[in-house]
């Protein structure tokens, strides 16, 4: 059943609303456990997308071996999908830095406070990111230290090629996943592909996980695949890489593959000048789950991240 | 007057990225002063050109005191106001939730870096900025509520109020915060505009920095008394929200009185202009802040008020 979470009037005769599908039991008996399945914070993130459509493609056929209550918000940044928009448009604001909101705030704080009040109470929310334009990413589920014991299990669970438990930092309180674990509703952060593309393999892969999340969780009694067991890193395993010149990155490895220390990772290229401004090797050996994809580098640029200590 | 390169990068496609500031007297790091740290924020560049001007008069005239050194960065972004984006030009970040900054990290992240490293000597640390919020502000002093915070130098501005905003998880990582947090006092200067210029706002800002400074003793200079300042707490102000979305037709300007009741702005029906709202004040009090753009979301809100509690 398609439902509105919240909806505001803008200036000119729309109505920006979140809607949400949910799907239930037949019959219910009251104790069901709830998964909800967010995406489009993030309105350049499309990767979502194919997974929503599948998954509600699938309940919608399999209403009967349906355990528990899922919800799914294809989209919670209606606005910034529509526009190419990473940020929420109008306000230019990063939804993930005005959670939890306030019900008496400004629009987007507001927008903010009623999605969170939908999803609490859920036994666990899974936001789906895709990376951003910039950075291609392994399917993967990123949790924060201190949620790690609660977490850790369900991210197993997950079918991802990864699970990177991080420090956390004042800055990241303002995200949906940190909001909802604050209160008490178990969140963790899927990350995978890159912004305004659809990696349909990636789709497929984290689709397998959420099935069998759910069949875990009792709310799904279909079959489920064989999931794949996760690397489990913190960051101290993680070395993170950038240009440190402008230009333009070719690169010289592949993703999610395995490298070794003094590889060539890739050069900057200056096309007006014909030169090599950078040539980048790897400072350790490990496995490479992040490589940039959009070619245009300045100092700074993330370029690629390591999994293996240096 | 010196003017010296405190930050570059190199671009590809562009000049080279380079943060200039303008250094008036000698010796001690007593006053930064900056300026637009995002591409749109026009009005606060204008100010410290204006105050850039001032500076180079008292300095010719032997007006800046012994052993005091002032530095004025007008922008710290010119990359995004010469392509007219609020953001980087890249990948759209915010300079300002970057700090203090990471001079081995991200691009922007090393912006505020090679800024802050550079900033955070000095003794006092002004910034003109904007709200995330587009409105106009009666002119004021914000600081966050730290306990490095002074008020007490606060009102040495002149300016009619000081605000204190308890920090926000993402203004842990804005300038005005991490100056506090390395002991460099500091104040963000709120005027009315951002886009646009505003002469009789942009004035008051140069002429309550030049007030602050010469009470400082940095400079000599001959200023009228200003303000005492109200301090208030941004919790206390009362925010008033638009039920409609629609034209919005402003009738009270920031710093008018208003009554309980009283008709503060419509909102009119964007195809036949019937008044679909009509925004009364819901209680007495001045108006601090007010929306600006001429259309409104359901929800938004559209004026702050100082409530009047005697009355
Ligand atoms: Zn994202």
């Amino acid at each position: 059943m398609i439902e509105d979470v919240v909806s505001v009037k803008l200036p000119v005769m729309e109505q920006m609303t979140i809607k949400k599908n949910r799907f239930e039991p037949i019959t219910k008996n009251g104790n069901e456990k709830r998964i909800c399945i967010v995406t489009g914070v993030h309105g350049d993130e499309l990767e979502g997308q194919y997974v929503c459509y599948e998954l509600v493609r699938t309940l919608s056929e399999n209403c009967h071996l349906l355990n528990g209550i899922v919800d799914i918000y294809p989209s919670v940044n209606p606005l910034g999908m529509d526009s190419i928009k990473r940020e929420m448009p109008i306000f230019e604001l990063d939804m993930n830095m005005i959670f939890p909101g306030s019900e008496t705030g400004a629009v987007a704080e507001h927008i903010a406070a009623a999605l969170i009040k939908d999803i609490s109470g859920a036994d666990l929310c899974i936001d789906l990111h895709a990376s951003n334009i910039f950075l291609r990413e392994i399917p993967q589920v990123r949790i924060s230290e201190e949620t790690a014991p609660r977490l850790l299990p369900y991210a197993k669970m997950m079918n991802v090629d990864f699970v990177w438990v991080h420090s956390s930092s004042t800055v990241m309180e303002a995200t949906l996943s940190h909001s909802l674990n604050k209160i008490g509703t178990p969140t963790l952060v899927a990350e995978m592909g890159a912004g305004m593309r659809i990696t349909k393999s990636y789709g497929d892969q984290l689709l397998d996980g959420i099935f069998n999340l759910m069949a875990k969780m009792g709310i799904w009694l279909g079959e489920t695949k064989k999931v794949s067991h996760p690397i489990i890193s913190t960051d101290g395993n993680v070395s993170i890489i950038y240009s440190e010149a402008s230009g333009i990155y070719m690169p010289a490895i592949k993703h999610w593959a395995g490298i070794s220390e003094g590889d060539h990772i890739g050069d900057i290229l200056n096309p007006l000048t014909g030169t090599v401004e950078q040539q980048i090797f790897s400072p350790c050996s490990g496995i490479v789950f992040t490589l940039r994809e959009y070619p245009v580098v300045y100092q700074g640029s993330l370029v690629a991240r390591i999994l293996g200590g240096c | 007057m010196n003017i010296e390169t405190i930050f570059t990068l190199k671009s590809t496609y562009r000049d080279d990225f380079r943060i200039d500031g303008y250094r008036f007297g000698k010796g001690e790091k007593t006053c930064c002063i900056v300026g637009a740290l995002r591409g749109n924020e026009v009005q606060q560049l204008y100010v410290c050109s204006q105050i850039i001007k001032a500076l180079s008069n008292l300095e010719k005239k032997g007006n800046i005191t012994y052993n005091h050194e002032i530095m004025v960065i007008p922008s710290l972004n010119p990359f995004s106001m010469n392509i007219q984006r609020r953001f980087w030009s890249v990948d759209n970040t915010d300079i300002n939730r970057m700090f203090p900054g990471d001079s081995s990290g991200k691009t922007t992240q090393r912006i505020a870096a090679g800024i802050f490293d550079f900033i955070k000597e000095y003794q006092y640390g002004i910034q003109f900025t904007s709200f995330y919020i587009s409105g106009d502000f009666i002119p004021h002093v914000r600081m966050m509520e730290t306990e490095h915070k002074n008020v007490s130098l606060a009102n040495l501005f002149g300016l009619p109020y000081i605000l204190l905003r308890k920090p926000k998880p993402f203004d842990t990582a804005t300038l005005n915060y991490n100056w506090q947090l390395a002991n460099t006092s500091a104040f963000s200067v709120y005027t009315n505009e951002t886009e646009t210029i505003d002469e009789s706002s942009a004035q008051t800002a140069v002429g309550a920095v030049l007030r602050f400074l010469s009470r400082m003793g940095v400079i000599k200079y001959q200023s009228h008394g200003g303000y005492m300042a109200t301090t208030l707490e941004e919790e206390h102000l009362m925010s008033v929200h638009a039920k409609q979305g629609g034209i919005y037709r402003r009738i009270k300007q920031p710093g008018d009185e208003v009554e309980q009741d009283e008709p503060m702005a419509e909102i009119l029906h964007p195809f036949d202009g019937s008044v679909l709202e009509v925004i009364k004040a819901p209680a007495n009090g001045i108006v601090f802040f007010a929306h600006k753009s001429p259309l409104v979301l359901e929800n938004s809100v559209v004026y702050k008020i100082i409530k009047r509690l005697h009355i």
